[in-house]
Formats: structure tokens, C-alpha cells, sequence
């Protein structure tokens, strides 16, 4: 009990350093997943059919394939077209563009729950439509998006682990090599578990912040 | 001040409003009845291109649309006429995570970028003339139908419209709640603004407006001033359309 104490102790570094990537790519994915996943919900609500079409091709690809098999096309694939990526890199790409297909799915219905009223009422003291996003629908729709949104994200920081795959130093990466060397199978993985639910607790602490922020006009009188 | 022109619109089809003319001057109220489905309300709708026509011309002080051209090719010139034109919902339409104050001094302040101070000032002197001072950081969800119905009057006030028009301003306010909207509607007739009412308020109808149109079935059957039109409708329909509100007993109020 002692020893494998003295382990986790002195393998902290370690699995620190790959927390700190874990912390990376969870961070970077939903970021940039969020930019994309947005120009994507836009896109969903255009009228223009091709538009719509190619923004619902792509959800149904990134949703419809497994992720590990998507960090694998990207690192190992893409090279074969002439596309090289280091392993960072390309698991960020990954997780952004899957993040992107939930990301653009769950703010589409949001913005859609919204009542035509709204758009109505922005419409009728000359708002543009951009005016009208920015200033009416998106604060409430922010509402509707947030829980889904962190639990993606939550799912998001668990998925990292899929990094491993494709050479990112990330925490479960660290427990492999560790345990690779030490055979302190159970003392590592179970470390590394630990970790990640410190970063899930953090992050729905977080959420709920977030949560009670946005719905503040509800509570206040 | 507005014109219309042979105004039609379709809906699947359907013909909604085939050929409406209607001259409105400045100063003038004009209230508009008529049966459910009779095209009133999209009528109104249509004047500020919350619905898009399927032909002819409306014309906002110097601002002219051609409603069989696609919106979307003037939107430009559809949002030069909304700001001219103030829309009164009668779902309110709030903007819900917004505070009373806010809600009048949204569009002075994002439309026409109107510095901070000075649209709060407008905004407070707006909710106060509809008799809500105090209520200024008020959540719409605390306000009742009544109270939202006024801040919405002074959302629509706040861009110094042209004209303002109502859409059934008091069909979704519990009875004891009518009053107040329709006082405050009254104060602004009282100040000779130019206003359009769509309403099923006959009593409201005759005593604050100046004309009265009546519509069916997507058409404009009779118009004439207020009092008259109500004491003696001209055409069989109109008179079968008041008599059977006046017996139902809606006509006062």
C-alpha cells in the first residue's frame, strides 16, 4: 500500500504533465468545436437548401463514425494525401470537428426552440437578423444550450483519452508508459481515473455557475 | 402618410387579402374590425413586412416597398420602414431576458445607437408616461399581461415611430387588465399619433378612433368615420358582423 503511495507520488509529474494535455485538447476541442459548431447551427437554419444540406452531411458523418476511427483518418490517413500532422495537432482537429456536429445540433434546436415572437419583436424595431442573434436569441437560447453543452464537454474531457491512440502524451498515455515500466497496473489507472474526475467535477461545478448566471432573470424580481 | 396599394396576399393559395387600398394621414387612428380569418391581422402585419405580401405597394412616409419584389432582395429599405413603424404584439413579445428599462432602450440603443444615458433617460421618461415608473428593472416575467402590454407600447415609442400599429393589443389580457392597456392607447390618441388598431374592442373602437375599416374576407367591405359607421353600418355584412357582437355584448367597455 505504502509502495504503490510512493509510486503515485513519484509518478505524479508525469501524469500531471499529461493532465495538462488532457486539459489542452478538452479546452481547444470544445473551443474551436463551438466556432465551428455555431457557423454550422447558422448554416442548418438557412433556407438555402445546399447550405442546409452540406451542414446535415456533415453532422451525420462526424456523428454517425466513431471517434476513434476519425483520430485515425486524420493521423494515420491523411499523411497518404500528402498531409502530415504532429499528434497534438491532429487530435485537436479531430475533437473540434466532432465536438462541432454536437455542438451545431444542440445550439440548432436551441435557437429553434425560441419563439417566432422574438424574432418578430427584434424584427419590428428594425434590428438586422445578425442584431437580432447577438442581442435577443442567443442570450435565451444560451439557456436551452448550456446543459447539453457541458455534458458534451464533460463527454469531451473522457474522450481525450481516445489521444492515446495517435501518440498524444495525454493523462492515460502517462498511466500506459508508466505502467509499461512499473507494472503498477491498478495503483496507475486508477490515478489516472481520478484525475479525470476532478476535472468532470470542476467542470460541472462550472456548468452550474454558468447555469444560474444565465437564468438570472428567472430568480430576480 | 401610409399608402397602400392593391395589396394581396396568398397563403398556399389561399387568398388572405385580395386588393387592399387604404390611405391612413398623419394624426389620423384608424381601427380595423372585422371577423376572425378576415385578413385584418395580416393586413397589419403586412405593413411593416412581418408577413411578406405576394403583390403591391406600401408606402411609409417616404419610404416605398414593392411587395412583389422578394424581401430579401430590400431588406435595407424593410428596416429603414420598421423603424418608421412600431409594432405592438398581442403576445407582447418582450424580450424576457431583458429588464423593462432595457427592453424600450434596446432598439434606440442597438437600431439607432443612441449613446447609453440618453436612451435610459427616454426609456425611464417612456415607462413612466405608460405609468411604470419604478418598474424599470423589472424582469417581464414579473409584470403582469397589463403591465408587459405597456412596456411593450413604450418598446415601440422609444424608436419615435411614424406610426404605430396594434395587433389585438388587449386579446391576451385577462379582463380586469383591458383597462389599462386601452387608457394608455387612448393618451397617445389623445396626442395625435398616428395609429393603426386591429381589435375586437368595438366599444374602444368607436369612442378613440377617427375611421373605422371593416374587413372580410380579405377584403376592405366598408370604412367610414367611427361613430357613424357604428350608429349606421351601410353594408348588410357589417351591420350582421355588429349585431352580433353588440348582442353578444362586447360593445361596451
Amino acid at each position: 500500500m505504502e509502495a504503490a503511495l510512493q509510486l503515485a507520488l513519484d509518478s505524479a509529474p508525469f501524469l500531471l504533465k499529461g493532465a495538462y494535455y488532457t486539459v489542452i485538447l478538452s479546452l481547444g476541442g470544445m473551443f474551436f468545436g463551438l466556432l465551428l459548431g455555431f457557423g454550422l447551427a447558422l448554416m442548418r437554419l438557412s433556407r438555402l437548401k445546399v447550405i442546409n444540406w452540406i451542414a446535415r452531411m456533415y453532422v451525420s458523418f462526424f456523428r454517425g463514425t466513431p471517434l476513434l476511427v476519425q483520430l485515425f483518418l486524420i493521423y494515420y490517413g491523411l499523411p497518404q494525401l500528402g498531409l502530415e500532422l504532429d499528434p497534438l495537432p491532429a487530435a485537436l482537429i479531430g475533437f473540434s470537428l466532432n465536438m462541432a456536429a454536437y455542438a451545431c445540433e444542440i445550439l440548432r434546436a436551441a435557437i429553434s426552440s425560441i419563439e417566432r415572437g422574438q424574432w418578430e419583436a427584434a424584427a419590428s424595431i428594425g434590428m438586422t437578423r445578425a442584431q437580432t442573434l447577438r442581442r435577443a436569441i442567443l442570450p435565451q437560447a444560451a439557456r436551452t444550450a448550456l446543459p447539453p453543452l457541458g455534458n458534451s464537454f464533460i463527454s469531451l474531457v473522457k474522450d481525450t483519452a481516445l489521444a492515446a491512440t495517435i501518440q498524444v502524451p495525454e493523462l492515460f498515455r502517462q498511466a500506459q508508459l508508466i505502467t509499461a515500466r512499473t507494472f503498477e497496473i491498478f495503483t496507475m489507472y486508477l490515478a489516472a481515473a481520478l484525475i479525470y474526475w476532478v476535472l468532470a467535477t470542476v467542470l460541472s461545478h462550472l456548468q452550474n455557475v454558468l447555469e444560474a448566471r444565465v437564468n438570472r432573470h428567472d430568480q430576480e424580481s | 402618410m401610409i399608402v397602400v396599394e392593391k395589396l394581396t396576399k396568398q397563403f398556399k393559395g389561399q387568398v388572405v387579402l385580395n386588393g387592399i387600398d387604404l390611405k391612413i394621414e398623419e394624426g389620423e387612428v384608424v381601427a380595423i374590425i372585422g371577423p376572425s380569418g378576415s385578413g385584418k391581422t395580416t393586413f397589419l402585419r403586412c405593413l411593416n413586412f412581418l408577413e411578406e405580401p405576394t403583390s403591391g405597394r406600401i408606402k411609409v412616409g417616404d419610404i416605398e416597398i414593392d411587395g412583389s419584389r422578394p424581401l430579401n432582395q430590400q431588406q435595407g429599405l424593410v428596416r429603414r420602414l420598421r423603424q418608421q413603424v412600431g409594432f405592438v404584439f398581442q403576445n407582447f413579445n418582450l424580450f424576457p431576458h431583458r429588464t423593462a428599462l432595457e427592453n424600450v432602450t434596446e432598439g434606440p440603443q442597438v437600431v439607432k445607437k443612441v449613446p447609453r444615458a440618453e436612451a435610459e433617460a427616454l426609456g425611464r421618461k417612456l415607462l413612466a408616461k405608460v405609468g411604470l415608473a419604478g418598474k424599470e428593472d423589472a424582469y417581464p416575467r414579473r409584470l403582469s399581461g397589463g403591465q408587459q402590454q405597456r412596456v411593450a407600447i413604450a418598446r415601440a415609442l422609444a424608436m419615435e415611430p411614424a406610426v404605430i400599429l396594434f395587433d389585438e393589443p388587449t386579446s391576451a389580457l385577462d379582463p380586469e387588465l383591458v383597462g389599462e392597456v386601452l387608457a394608455t392607447i387612448r393618451g397617445l390618441a389623445e396626442e395625435k399619433r398616428t395609429m393603426v388598431i386591429v381589435t375586437h374592442e368595438m366599444g374602444f373602437a368607436r369612442d378613440v378612433a377617427n375611421r373605422v375599416v371593416f374587413f372580410d374576407k380579405g377584403v376592405i367591405v366598408e370604412q367610414g368615420e367611427a361613430k357613424a359607421l357604428f350608429a349606421a353600418p351601410k353594408e348588410e355584412r357589417t351591420r350582421q358582423f355588429l349585431s352580433k357582437f353588440l348582442s353578444a355584448g362586447h360593445g361596451d367597455q
